[in-house]
């Protein structure tokens, strides 16, 4: 039962087994274990990025295409959901609307994106991906009239998702049933069914060719299969993975804006993540999400603590300032693609093969 | 049994489209400008705009060169190239605010005095800054495209964030040099002086790299290892020490349009290297991956574009360099100039 669902892909590794159940336990129970507002913005955070990052790990591990235009995807969702709540009456329907035009939109710019680069040559794909997010974050904020520009738009979800709606007059375990979890437990199912559907397309014979392709696209299209076509489906997949998270994104947040959605260092976080992750495996987005979050959360913080207890030691104090977050990222960033190639969980499995 | 097909050689002129093929893409440049001149309508907006177009197609040729350069000799592409740009631009600019009495002089002289001491030591930077950049960046990722995407992308958050650490995160705003102020009238046109010279410049720069390229023993060399690397490896020439000698130059390159570019805007932030890379990756798709001409023509077509659109239709100026782009590839997928490989 368990090996359908994760279609067959054991963690191959008891530490990493460990790992996702920690995650998968830690997410689904985190209302309850940890209580507080706080950690649960972090919880559904996790949750929107492991997807984020899986679809990624669709283009970058898997079919090895390096694509900048992840946050375009993620943010056409994210306003999708915007625009049809905006120009609709309150309910779940423009939601879901909303969710699917913007799912839509993301596949055919990937579609034409792809059409264009992916014909000649893979290492267009980086640099139109790349001019055209940025053509379209400036696109955004300009038309303010449509999508309020650099403010961002304020959501009007459905009642039943927001804290104003009770379930249960008295709290259980010290949790309020109210909409807002219900919200949580909307984005934590949905991102989990769509992680799975994920891992499900990765291990199909469609993911063996990706990977095939991967490793020698001269090969594979010697094989018989065509290449270019299995790259475009491939980003427009990811693409709309990467809409549908967005959309989660902006359902929770209850809002949408350049800086949350559309902004370079979100391109920038996603890399981070797959990479530290590790490439190549899904499981490896959901670790990468999961501790990148959590230390972008919280040793940010303790960073700044630090930098003040250490005011008196030369050097220190300005190295550790959270403001250098970014400079260590783009270090440790670096250094990870130079070492770990395979990343966290692809260091488990090796250490489980050689021991 | 049918017979075997009648072998009679047929002989066809090549038509004139044909025989202009090549020259097709020298002539987009005049015949935008044309274009420009028939739907702007009046005569001095026409001028102006033209002047700030090719001023502005001329920085960008000057960042592109050394990437497309770099691309065609050895397979490798720099997403960090734009750090180069920033940093040329902070050390450049900085250099002249410290010689501020120079720069501040009414006299000629003193003031391109200190913009040239401005501009030699950014280039200066830059070129040692590229020297490391490839050896401890990009060195260890030969011929592994995926990696040095991302490695490069890498170094340039990493750059870009030092740069925030010595000077700053606030952008920082100037005045340029007194007598590169202003505008001189020609022919009711008010043509500001500064661009004058950012054309001069980059057609200086650009008749530079053709001399080096086309006339000199190391130029053929580069040309050569461009076409065929192996060949080139072969006959006995070290490419590897080539290609360091002309990253370097690229990125001293890229420092020079750095400067020019923050003296243009009389603003310089950190993130204007990242800004500018997204300008500079078009010129080099739209000239075809490698060729200096074609990154020269794409740089002066997207000035163009930019220039004219953004008077003519404000709106759509923010998207008029994509629509070029995607017009120019479905003309000629491999951009316009395309290096041919012999492999």
């Amino acid at each position: 039962m368990l090996s359908v669902l994760i279609s067959g892909d054991r963690p191959r590794s008891v530490v990493l087994g460990v790992l996702l159940m920690a995650i998968l336990i830690g997410l689904a129970t985190a209302p309850f274990l940890f209580p507080g507002v706080r950690s649960l913005e972090t919880a559904a955070r996790i949750c929107v990025f492991v997807v984020l990052v899986a679809s990624y790990d669709l283009m970058l591990g898997y079919t090895g295409i390096v694509s900048f235009a992840h946050t375009m995807f993620f943010g056409l969702g994210a306003y999708g959901v915007a625009l049809a709540v905006d120009g609709m009456e309150r309910g779940f329907v423009p939601v879901v609307l909303g969710a699917v035009l913007g799912a839509l939109a993301a596949a055919v710019l990937a579609f034409a994106i792809a059409l264009f680069s992916l014909r000649v040559r893979a290492i267009f794909f980086a640099m139109i991906t790349l001019a055209v997010a940025s053509a379209v974050a400036v696109l955004v904020s300009q038309l303010s009239g449509l999508t309020g520009g650099e403010d961002g738009m304020t959501l009007r979800i459905p009642r039943e998702l927001t804290p104003a709606f009770k379930l249960l007059n008295e709290p259980v375990l010290g949790v309020r049933f109210n909409g807002k979890l219900l919200n949580y437990y909307l984005v934590f199912s949905v991102s989990l069914v769509l992680f799975l559907v994920m891992l499900r397309v990765v291990n199909s014979p469609f993911g063996r060719v990706l990977q095939a392709i991967r490793e020698n696209d001269f090969r594979a299209e010697a094989i018989g299969y065509r290449v270019v076509w299995y790259r475009t489906v491939a980003t427009c997949l990811s693409a709309v993975m990467a809409a549908l998270a967005g959309s989660l994104y902006a359902l929770w947040l209850r809002y949408v804006g350049p800086d949350t959605v559309l902004s370079f260092e979100i391109m920038l976080d996603i890399l981070l993540m797959t990479v530290i992750g590790g490439m190549g495996t899904m499981y490896g987005a959901a670790v990468g999400a999961t501790l990148f979050v959590l230390a972008q959360t919280y040793l940010q913080s303790l960073m700044g603590v630090a930098a003040v207890a250490l005011a008196d030691v030369p050097l220190l104090p300005a190295l550790l300032n959270p403001d250098r977050w970014l400079l260590w990222m783009g270090v440790l960033f670096i250094l990870s693609v130079y070492f770990f190639p395979t990343g966290i969980v692809g260091r488990l499995r090796e250490s489980v093969r050689s021991g | 049994m049918s017979d075997a097909p009648d072998h009679r050689p047929t002989m066809a002129a090549v038509s004139f489209g044909a025989r202009l093929d090549w020259a097709a893409p020298w002539l987009m440049v005049p015949a935008l400008i044309l274009l420009g001149f028939f739907a702007i309508g009046s005569m001095s907006s026409w001028l102006t705009l033209t002047v700030s177009a090719l001023a502005m197609g001329m920085m960008i040729f000057v960042m592109a060169s050394g990437l497309t350069l770099v691309f065609g000799l050895m397979d490798v592409i720099n997403f960090g190239h734009g750090a180069f740009v920033s940093v040329g631009a902070f050390v450049g600019v900085s250099t002249v605010l410290a010689l501020g009495h120079w720069a501040g002089a009414p006299s000629l002289v003193l003031n391109l005095l200190a913009v040239g001491l401005g501009v030699l030591a950014a280039m200066l930077v830059t070129g040692v800054l590229g020297w490391i950049f490839e050896r401890v960046i990009i060195r260890p990722v030969y011929g592994a495209h995926l990696k040095q995407i991302l490695i490069t992308m890498g170094g340039l958050i990493v750059v870009e964030q030092v740069i925030v650490m010595i000077w700053g995160p606030d952008e920082i705003f100037f005045a340029r040099p007194e007598t590169l102020k202003g505008a001189i009238t020609f022919a009711g046109a008010a043509l500001e002086k500064y661009r004058l010279l950012a054309v001069a410049v980059g057609l200086a720069v650009f008749v530079a790299m053709r001399l080096v390229l086309r006339r000199t023993r190391i130029g053929l060399i580069v040309r050569a290892g461009v076409e065929n690397g192996e060949m080139v490896e072969a006959l006995g020439y070290r490419l590897g020490m080539v290609f360091v000698g002309v990253f370097i130059a690229g990125s001293a390159l890229a420092g020079l349009g750095g400067v020019m570019w923050g003296f243009y805007q009389e603003v310089i932030t950190a993130g204007m290297g990242e800004d500018m890379m997204v300008l500079v990756f078009i010129v080099v798709i739209i000239g075809g991956l490698g060729s200096v001409e074609g990154a020269f023509i794409g740089a002066l077509m997207v000035g163009l574009m930019q220039n004219y659109i953004a008077f003519l239709e404000p709106k759509a100026a923010l998207i008029s360099n994509i629509a070029l782009m995607t017009a120019i590839l479905m003309w000629r997928p491999q951009g316009m100039m395309p290096v041919v490989k012999a492999k």
